[in-house]
């Protein structure tokens, strides 16, 4: 269950950091599935985990993004002085997700359980049909519009005009650093898990860096039969549960800690949820900079969620687009699109996977140990997210 | 509804200057411009080894298939067919919204004789055979309406690929024109849909959306519309298609795509079925019964529709062309026809705002009453997006006004032409509510109350008292005399007729009444919000009556002499329809309401005197006083409550029981009948009085 990963990152938190459990003042986590017997799975991982039972511990979603709101919620509460040390994260369980019976179904149930005698039960059960066996299944498709993600990303690359070549192109080059980075051991977030049952996963298991050849073979997965994209050039669904460490700075100081980064400004932006839904980035990207008074040209380490290889060369499309920022954004100029040499330097959710409530502490954590590793000040993240809406925050390394 | 279903009618451009129509972004992929010679309503070039005919008619926002159109069109297939270069096409329009939009109807009004259309029809024929025959492959890349001949165009194309958008609708809507499709779709469309569907498209002329044409099979491929990206989305949209269609058009000439589509089980159990001579028989008895029994004869372009099929489908090709062609001959020459065209040109003028822009424009709308017409008028306001507010003055009349917008709009979804989020979204719109609290904000009220001028004459004191100074009090009645209701108003230059039809999500007329008092801007912003609610507007004067009252006021009295005459209200309503009306005479009185007729005919008795005295106004007094009042009281010229005592009453009491006793003898006392039978029978009693 979702509850047992997230336990799993906490207790890798508490192991890696040595951060005494009493000093933790609340504990905030991520996720978009949710099993419903643990809705406040926060709460039930911290408890497992062995935190006080007196650290209060709340759940947030907001699709993609749910472990930045996670982590944006900590800030928060350490800037307005409610907290001084917060464990925000996020988790995710792909490979079981609630199947619910049919609306007819649960009715008759509910029924079920308030009829008084055994002729009201006997006549509800009368009115019971084979067709309300058939289960509901959770759908990677937006509320609003019924349409799935991939179909919509598929419709933002044709936007763009991004080939089908350059997509295969974009998603190569993520397996090949992320199996660079694993190979040379610079993914260090990385803790161990027993599957009860099965082997310990030890790393990311979905890096598999292939040809264009094999992945120009595939068919398209959403807008058939000539759409752009790919199992091969989208990210893909996976467990996961993250877990991140923040503090107020002086707090840390005290406690003798050195800090790894300053986590700066950060914007939430939301748009058209048909047309714009994954263009997140594009209009989060101009917001943060502008708010914390840098340039694209400031930043060392970029981070985007690669939902989709069409996504993010769409985003850069865009991102670089004049035409785009004066007629969407009520903007003069164009950002710029990042330079492809500073950006998921150590692959990303299209490689390393994307369990949706745990991938923004990892994309955070992964500026953050870049611009150590590599050398530089700034870090952008940036991540869209379900419902049209997107985020962007920079990470800033802290002085060695 | 011809109007909703609009076939290009476009006037001929003979006067249009022959200059290349294509706009900026159109002509940069071009790799060979030789081709780009200067045509007025085509243009092509080719990118790589695929021509791209891009259809662009010069000063208008639709393409129409004129003849100036159809010969370029021939000299550009010309060219592709005799190139070595070209190894296949893409046919596409450069307007967004309008593949092509039909046939230029004064093409065929311009004929003097049967014969000429006939040649005009055999042209096409002949050309679309030719374009059918097509060695190199041609793909139609359909955005936007593609109606009568343009899809009859369309369907001799190898290959369809239409975008997925509310305004991409393939249809053959000639038969609301009193003709038929005349260049080879009475012929092509069974072979492609199946005789069932060809019949109910040709039949109906009903638009086809996109996404059911490709489950049809009338369409091989969709494409979603683009949201903004590098171009704005309709510009990039039809780029992509385009780019989409190339690349089928190459797939089709490298023979890497099959023409053959699947079909689905029901449909070739459907094809299978049409292959046995007898079942077709079947299909084309139980079509004409069904088209005969709906027109009572009067149309004649189904039976000829049903006539062309049945040939081409038995005789062969050969036949089913001739046919065709003669056919449409005859039928433009109908006056069947061209009373439709003229209807349908007609509708098209009162599609337009001739009071122009108002000044300000209804943003917030308030209806009071939420009856059956209160609430079809919010309904129709609140989908396209206008605020609305429903009052009513009790909490049931409201509920139950809310649950009928709602429940029309839900069955938009059932139909799937909404989906459940789109709906609510519209319902949010609707406040319902009881007292005058937001009305300070409306641009425009709209009474929909009891027929009754003391209260109308309330609600407008009321209403005037809480609404802004520029908003405009619409009152919907049939028969109240505008003058008289804004007798009592402060501002009478706002006051405004709007006589809405029932059910008011169905009927497309509006009658729109101004007074001598009325503003020309309150008029314009009446007109604008009947627009917007998708109506049919004519504007009249405050005569007794109005318009449409006062044309049918007088046959109503005349009806009502016939009735006193001793002729039944069935025998009426099989004269009436099958002169040509919609719906019987007795029947109209009944839905409309006795109490109403009664009211009307008493107002129009006292304007028009001995004019109107046809019937004897006592008649509906009567019935009226008896509660006798129409469908809504169950009885009126009808009886509408049908259930097993009345069967008793209507069918005889003794009747019943001596025949429940016959069978009694033959097959026991099941049959026997019970003790109030019997007395009702020796009685001669009635349960019903």
């Amino acid at each position: 269950m979702p509850h047992d990963l997230a336990r799993a990152a906490l207790s890798g938190l508490l192991h890696r950091t040595n951060v005494p459990k009493e000093v933790v003042d609340y504990i905030i986590f991520g996720t978009v599935i949710q099993e419903v017997k643990t809705s406040n799975v926060a709460r039930e991982a911290a408890l497992g985990a062995g935190f006080s039972d007196k650290t209060p511990a709340h759940t947030v979603t907001m699709a993609c993004i749910s472990a930045n709101q996670a982590m944006t919620t900590g800030v928060g509460l350490i800037a307005s002085g409610q907290s001084d040390v917060i464990v925000a994260g996020g988790v995710e369980l792909m490979s079981d997700v609630p199947i619910r019976h049919s609306r007819k179904m649960r009715k008759m149930m509910l029924d079920l359980n308030k009829a008084k005698t055994l002729g009201q039960r006997l006549s509800l059960i009368s009115k019971f049909r084979l067709n309300f066996l058939t289960p509901e299944l959770p759908a990677v498709a937006e509320f609003s519009t019924s349409e799935t993600m991939g179909h919509s990303a598929d419709r933002l690359a044709a936007s763009f005009a991004v080939s089908r070549l350059e997509q295969d192109e974009y998603a190569l080059r993520s397996h090949r650093l992320a199996k660079k980075a694993q190979d040379e051991g610079l993914l260090s977030d990385v803790v161990p898990f027993k599957v009860p049952g099965k082997e310990t996963v030890t790393k990311d298991n979905g890096i598999r860096p292939s040809s264009l050849e094999q992945m120009a073979k595939l068919k398209p997965a959403f807008v058939k039969p000539y759409g752009t994209v790919t199992a091969a050039n989208s990210s893909f669904l996976t467990d996961g549960a993250s877990a991140m460490l923040i503090m107020a700075e002086d707090k840390a100081l005290a406690m003798g800690y050195k800090p790894k980064a300053y986590l700066r400004d950060f914007v939430y932006v939301s748009q058209d949820p048909k047309d714009q839904l994954l263009l997140g980035p594009t209009y989060a990207t101009p917001k943060v900079l502008e708010k914390a008074g840098l340039t694209l040209k400031d930043i060392d380490a970029f981070e985007f969620h690669e939902a989709f290889s069409g996504q993010i060369l769409a985003n850069f499309k865009a991102m670089d687009s004049d035409w785009f920022a004066q007629n969407y954004m009520g903007r003069k100029t164009k950002v710029g699109a990042p330079p492809l040499e500073k950006f998921n330097n150590w692959g990303g959710s299209l490689s390393l996977g994307h369990p949706f409530g745990a991938t923004g502490c990892r994309l955070v954590m992964a500026a953050a140990n870049r611009l150590r590793k590599e050398g530089g000040q700034f870090g952008l993240v940036a991540a869209c997210a379900a419902g049209g809406q997107g985020h962007a925050m920079i990470v800033e390394a802290y002085p060695k | 509804m011809v109007a909703s279903r609009a076939i290009g009618c476009l006037r001929r451009f003979t006067n249009a200057s022959r200059t290349l129509h294509c706009s900026g972004y159109i002509s940069r992929n071009f790799t060979s411009s030789s081709a780009l010679l200067a045509r007025t309503h085509i243009n092509y070039g080719i990118k790589e080894d695929v021509a791209v005919i891009r259809i662009n008619s010069p000063n208008s926002k639709v393409n129409t298939l004129n003849k100036e159109l159809q010969s370029e069109f021939m000299e550009v297939m010309n060219e592709i067919w005799a190139s070595d270069q070209v190894r296949s096409a893409v046919l596409i329009s450069s307007k967004p919204g309008c593949f092509i939009a039909g046939a230029d109807i004064n093409m065929i009004a311009a004929c003097k004789t049967p014969q000429e259309v006939t040649r005009l029809s055999q042209e096409g024929q002949k050309m679309f055979e030719k374009l059918e025959k097509s060695n190199k492959p041609v793909v139609a890349a359909i955005s936007g309406s593609c109606l009568g001949g343009g899809l009859e165009l369309a369907i001799s194309c190898q290959y369809r690929i239409a975008t997925k958008d509310k305004k991409t609708v393939l249809g053959v809507p000639e038969v609301l024109l009193g003709i038929l499709p005349g260049a080879g779709g009475t012929q092509r469309l069974p072979q492609m849909v199946g005789i069932p569907a060809a019949f109910d498209m040709m039949l109906t002329g009903r638009n086809i959306r996109a996404d059911r044409a490709k489950k049809m099979g009338l369409v091989d491929q969709l494409v979603e519309p683009l949201g903004p990206g590098i171009k704005p989305p309709e510009e990039r949209t039809i780029e992509y298609l385009e780019e989409i269609a190339v690349t089928f058009a190459k797939g089709l000439a490298d023979k890497k795509i099959s023409l053959k589509r699947s079909k689905g089980l029901m449909e070739r159990l459907t094809s299978y079925a049409m292959g046995i001579p007898f079942v077709r028989q079947q299909v084309y008895k139980k079509v004409e019964e069904q088209v005969r029994k709906q027109t009572k004869g009067l149309y004649p372009a189904p039976l000829k529709i049903i006539d062309v099929v049945k040939t081409g489908l038995e005789e062969g090709k050969e036949a089913g062309y001739l046919s065709e062609s003669q056919k449409f001959g005859e039928l433009a020459m109908t006056r069947e026809s061209k009373a439709l065209i003229g209807l349908y040109h007609g509708q098209v003028l009162c599609k337009k705002n001739k009071f122009g822009m108002p000044q300000k424009e209804v943003k917030h709308l308030a209806v009071l009453g939420a009856g059956l017409m209160g609430a079809g008028i919010a309904q129709v306001s609140v989908d396209k997006g206008l605020q609305t507010i429903l009052k009513d003055a009790t909490l049931t009349g409201l509920g139950r006004g809310q649950q009928q917008v709602f429940k029309g709009l839900n069955d938009k979804v059932k139909k799937k032409t909404l989906t459940s989020f789109e709906r609510d979204f519209i319902f949010n719109n609707l406040t319902g509510q009881l007292d005058y609290q937001g009305f300070e904000k409306a641009d425009m009220v709209i009474e929909a109350v009891f027929e009754d001028i003391n209260l109308k004459h309330k609600v407008l004191k009321e209403v005037e008292a809480v609404i802004p100074a520029h908003c405009v009090f619409a009152s919907n009645t049939s028969a109240l005399p505008i003058n008289e209701i804004a007798s009592v108003s402060k501002r009478p230059e706002k006051v405004i007729g709007m006589h809405y039809f029932s059910p008011v999500d169905k009927m497309q007329l509006l009658e729109i009444i101004t007074t001598e008092k009325t503003s020309k801007d309150t008029t314009a912003s009446a007109v604008a919000v009947g627009l917007k609610q998708g109506k049919v507007i004519i504007v009249v004067k405050d005569g007794p009556g109005f318009y449409t009252t006062r044309c049918l006021a007088p046959m109503m009295s005349e009806v009502i002499r016939i009735l006193q005459e001793g002729v039944g209200p069935k025998k009426l309503d099989s004269l009436t329809t099958g002169f040509g009306f919609p719906v019987g005479a007795a029947t109209l009185v009944d839905e409309v309401g006795v109490d109403v007729a009664k009211h009307v005919a008493e107002d129009l008795g006292k304007a028009f005197g001995e004019r109107f005295a046809g019937g004897s106004l006592e008649l509906l007094k009567q019935m009226v006083a008896k509660g006798f009042l129409g469908r809504k009281s169950g009885k009126g010229f009808y009886v509408y409550k049908e259930g097993p005592f009345r069967f008793v009453d209507l069918y005889g009491a003794q009747k019943i029981v001596d025949r429940l006793k016959r069978y009694e003898a033959a097959y026991g006392k099941q049959f026997t009948p019970c003790q109030l039978l019997i007395d009702q029978a020796s009685a001669n009693k009635k349960f019903y009085q």
